[in-house]
């Protein structure tokens, strides 16, 4: 098929071809829904052909999510879901591949994996629904639990305290960081659309409500009448300014970031305006630690970067050694390095 | 340039075969020129056959027993398949060397030893009280005492290196001596030393002095009463290379995936002994391979899965610890039938265990180490060579049955080299992958009736869009299923598949192994010693058979026939019994097993007399 009958194709998909044929089985209300909607909605509009999707889960209620979707899929081990994706990228860069997980697949067991995805700068992107509880294994503390969380499995409260995804993301040298919310279905897609778009590894945290295990997680982020005071937007080129009737702005004070109302239309000097290119870890820092700190939760893009991706490498690699060496051949791999011959 | 005296030693003793080991400290260069000198022999017409035993750390304690590095190397004008028990020569380049080594030296053996690294403090460090060259213990061997470090700060006295960097050419010296004794030319040394330094003239031209005042030396001050001569062995004509069985490992690797057309993806993570598969490969990227070096062994064999799911020939390698993380994932393998090959060099263990020294102790977790019913091939080669045909065949497998296959191998293998008959593209039989994708939904799962394979179905292939995982499947739909019927029936399905892989591979022939006193069965690295002891035994008119196995899952089929036909079967392995176990779970046969575990290979005598009392006792 050529690539202009394959376009065509790929133009008239709509969110009904994305729908597998199994019940899905989540708990009525789970947010997963949503996520799955929204997921559903972005994939026609990709320009990709249905069958060039790959979704990659490990273990965990979201990762159940693959079954739902009628493209290429494979529901692999707790944890392991970037290892897989990593193979299946770099066996056929042209798929595109999803990794589809949760707070305790990617943080707990899998932690080390997401890491090396992302320093790596795979090309493929990773939803991480974060709903800071074991919702499969019936509600035990994750890994983004907060402190003194009391579960099943922690009747007097958990003792450490949580790590934070985007913060994580961040840090590991991620070229693409955004956090989304279930329930803000149009900033779901945007963020979803442009993490596919991306070239490179794109980490999505993903806030969703598990109504059954940890109800109200995101309540403040969430409700209508606190969301755009609990929560501020980061939009490229933009200063952070948020609040339903008060408008307010985050200024840099010292090395603090500070929250100011503003009743003029203009911005006090300090106020810090959002880039997601800038190559500046102390902002990121700052940023993803907005709300241990009583500032409001940024919601959006923290960071884009364009950077060579780790399959563009490989690619190259071996392109210039066949240049260097000529393609091989049975006889010259046997016969490589020194022989002799015995008479 | 120095000139050599090229006055050919008129009086040089013809030996039908020489074991010589070169030893000392880690540092010292050891395994260099023990693999160089065994290339000259090769070259020269002789076979060989080589054991390189080093310590894991890369500098032990400098002087101590622990950091002794040895190279064992045989060359024959024989065909050989081990390098032998005993000593004919050894070069030890200081006080711990001689001490690890010196009980192999046959009596009357060529001893010869740096005399500059014998200083009290030297003995005392390899644990001696007393300085061997003074108590008379070595009287029994030919000593020829050199000094080694003098002799070569005095030959590069006019390159102005430093002290340092001239005291590293010292193996070169002794290099240069064993030359003369041997009967080496240098001249191919030279240009080896050229190339290996390319453009750092002064090191090569400092290695090139050591070795040549090495060789005079040992011709003018006529070190030895005569040197000697091994003749050219009666090998097939052809084109030889060395080859390790890492390296042959690698080779197959990359030849299976030009024979079936598929790219190959190799993922691991170093680990002793199995890395230099991984330095073979990254070498090779010009043949379509791609290597990936993960972030740790569960990663490999996670990118291992993921590759095969995109339809790449997929590979990994392990040893040691390595193989109990690759478990999780072969176990998805297993459940999502894809083909997979995972070559575990085994080691020591367990645990850390003795990470450079060899064991067969991995066969019944390459069997059983899963959990859930989730058996996969396990394949073992028996030679370094053996390892190019078995990594081709575990693919072949492997992409028939849709199955992951594990290869065996050990360190011993892995770093022996063995002068290798290079195959021709024509000579390699090839394979494809046979099932094709299915047409329509429906028939997604649906198996080949004889492999009872499924197929192999590649994201990018339009209309066939499916989910695999490591739920349990329908049968038919491949949809998650918990039916009680259906997961029976999968869990039988699974285990016939790889029961059939039997009728695909070469029988036991009855002709061959017709019964007699005592058969010796073993499989892997063992099968030199063991066909040389037992070859011993029949020429003496010992009614005994020797049978090696390189498919341990699915056993060959005859091999319960073949079992009943001897009055005794003596399992031989490198464990305390796995493949003995095998065997009598499965046949419920009597046995006798001859163990070891001490990291070290077979010796040929050790197996030798155990076969003869048991002989013995049988014929009773
Ligand atoms: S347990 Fe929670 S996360 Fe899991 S399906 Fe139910 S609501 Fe959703």
């Amino acid at each position: 098929m050529s690539i202009v009958e394959k376009i065509d194709v790929v133009t008239k998909l709509s969110k009904a071809d994305f729908a597998s044929d199994q019940e899905v089985r989540w708990c009525p209300g789970c947010g997963d829904y949503a996520i799955l909607a929204g997921i559903q909605k972005v994939l026609p509009e990709l320009n990709t052909p249905k069958e060039n999707f790959v979704f990659v889960s490990g273990i965990g209620c979201s990762s159940r999510l693959p079954y739902y979707l009628s493209t290429y899929g494979f529901h692999t081990l707790h944890g392991r879901a970037p290892t897989v994706a990593t193979g299946i990228k770099l066996a056929n860069p042209e798929l595109s591949v999803w990794v589809i997980t949760g707070d305790g697949d990617a943080l707990s067991i899998g932690a080390n994996h997401l890491l090396h995805l992302l320093r790596r700068n795979i090309n493929v992107n990773i939803l991480l629904i974060n709903n800071r509880i074991y919702g499969l294994t019936k509600g035990q503390y994750s890994p983004t639990s907060e402190q003194g969380k009391v579960t099943k499995s922690s009747p007097l409260g958990s003792i450490s305290g949580p790590v934070d995804p985007v913060s994580f993301a961040l840090n590991a040298g991620a070229t693409f960081v955004a956090r989304a919310i279930d329930k803000d279905a149009k900033g779901l897609q945007k963020i979803l659309k442009q993490a596919a778009e991306h070239q490179g590894a794109s980490f999505v945290e993903i806030y969703q409500n598990c109504h059954v295990f940890n109800d109200g997680a995101f309540e403040a982020a969430t409700a209508r009448d606190t969301k755009d005071d609990a929560t501020v937007q980061l939009v490229d080129g933009e200063p952070l300014v948020f609040g339903s009737k008060d408008k307010k702005a985050i200024v840099l004070d010292g090395l603090e970031a500070k929250v100011v109302s503003v009743n003029t239309e203009s911005l006090p000097d300090n106020a810090l305006v959002h880039t997601t290119g800038s190559d500046n870890e102390a902002y990121d820092a700052l940023l993803s630690s907005f709300q241990h700190k009583g500032l409001p939760l940024p919601v959006g893009v923290f960071r884009q970067l364009r950077k060579p991706t780790y399959e563009q490498g490989m690619i190259e690699q071996q392109q210039s050694s066949i240049a260097s060496q000529g393609q091989g051949n049975i006889e010259a791999l046997l016969t490589g390095g020194s022989y002799w011959f015995h008479e | 340039m120095i000139e050599v005296s090229k006055a050919e030693a008129t009086n040089r003793e013809v030996l039908e075969e020489v074991t010589i080991l070169f030893s000392g400290d880690s540092g010292d260069g050891i395994q260099l020129i023990g693999d160089r000198f065994a290339y000259s022999s090769s070259v020269k017409g002789n076979d060989i056959s080589c054991f390189p035993d080093f310590p894991a750390e890369i500098r032990a304690p400098a002087g101590t027993t622990a950091g002794v590095s040895g190279f064992k190397l045989c060359f024959s004008s024989e065909p050989i398949l081990t390098p032998g028990d005993h000593l004919d020569a050894m070069v030890a380049m200081n006080p711990a060397a001689l001490k690890q080594n010196i009980s192999e030296l046959s009596d009357n053996g060529i001893l010869i030893i740096n005399s500059d690294s014998f200083k009290e403090k030297d003995c005392v460090k390899a644990g001696y009280q007393e300085n061997p060259l003074k108590t008379g213990e070595l009287d029994r061997f030919r000593l020829v005492e050199i000094p080694l470090t003098q002799l070569t700060l005095d030959a590069l006295s006019s390159l102005n290196l430093p002290r340092k960097k001239a005291l590293l050419c010292k193996n070169m010296l002794s290099l240069g001596v064993v030359c003369w004794l041997y009967e080496r030319p240098i001249e191919e040394l030279e240009n080896w030393l050229d190339a290996k330094f390319g453009k750092q003239h002064l090191l090569s031209e400092a290695n090139k002095k050591a070795l040549h005042s090495g060789y005079n030396y040992a011709d003018t001050i006529e070190l030895f009463d005569a040197g000697f001569r091994v003749p050219k062995a009666n090998l097939p004509k052809g084109r030889y290379r060395h080859i390790t069985g890492n390296e042959a490992l690698a080779l197959g690797a990359v030849v299976a995936s030009i024979k079936c057309k598929r790219e190959l993806f190799f993922a691991s993570y170093p680990i002793t002994p199995s890395s230099d598969v991984l330095h073979s490969l990254a070498r090779y990227k010009n043949f379509g391979v791609k290597t990936f070096q993960s972030e740790d062994e569960i990663s490999a064999m996670g990118a291992v899965v993921g590759a095969s799911f995109a339809g790449n020939l997929a590979l990994t390698s392990t040893s040691g610890p390595g193989l109990d993380l690759k478990q999780e994932m072969l176990g998805l393998a297993v459940m999502a039938e894809l083909p997979a090959v995972v070559f575990n060099i085994q080691r020591a263990g367990p645990s850390t265990g003795m990470p450079t020294k060899t064991e067969q102790t991995d066969l019944l977790a390459a069997l059983y180490g899963r959990h859930g019913e989730c058996e996969v091939p396990v394949l073992a080669p028996s030679t370094p060579a053996d390892c190019f045909t078995m990594a081709i065949e575990a693919f072949r497998i492997a992409v028939t049955y849709m199955t992951p296959v594990i290869v065996l191998s050990d360190g011993y293998l892995a770093n022996s080299a063995e002068p290798w008959q290079i195959p021709t593209d024509e000579d390699i039989d090839g394979f494809s992958v046979a099932n094709l994708p299915a047409q329509s939904d429906g028939a997604l799962f649906q198996r080949c009736p004889n492999t009872l394979a499924r197929s192999w179905v590649l994201p990018g292939q339009k209309g066939l869009e499916h989910r695999l995982g490591g739920l349990e499947r329908d049968y038919d739909k491949g949809a998650i299923s918990y039916d009680p019927d259906n997961h029976f029936k999968m869990v039988l399905t699974r285990k016939e598949k790889i029961k059939r892989i039997s009728q695909d591979i070469s029988p036991i022939s009855a002709d061959e192994y017709s019964g007699a006193d005592v058969l010796v069965v073993a499989w892997g690295s063992t099968h030199g010693a063991l066909h040389t002891a037992v070859q011993q035994l029949k020429s003496e008119g010992y009614a005994i058979d020797h049978l090696h196995l390189r498919n341990l899952n699915p056993l060959p089929e005859g091999l319960g026939d073949c079992l009943r036909r001897y009055r005794k079967v003596l399992v031989a392995e490198l464990n305390l019994g796995q493949l003995n176990s095998v065997l009598k779970n499965h046949w419920s046969i009597e046995t006798e097993v001859l163990q070891k575990v001490s990291g070290m290979p077979f010796k040929i005598d050790e197996v030798y007399q155990h076969c003869k009392q048991l002989l013995t006792d049988n014929s009773q």
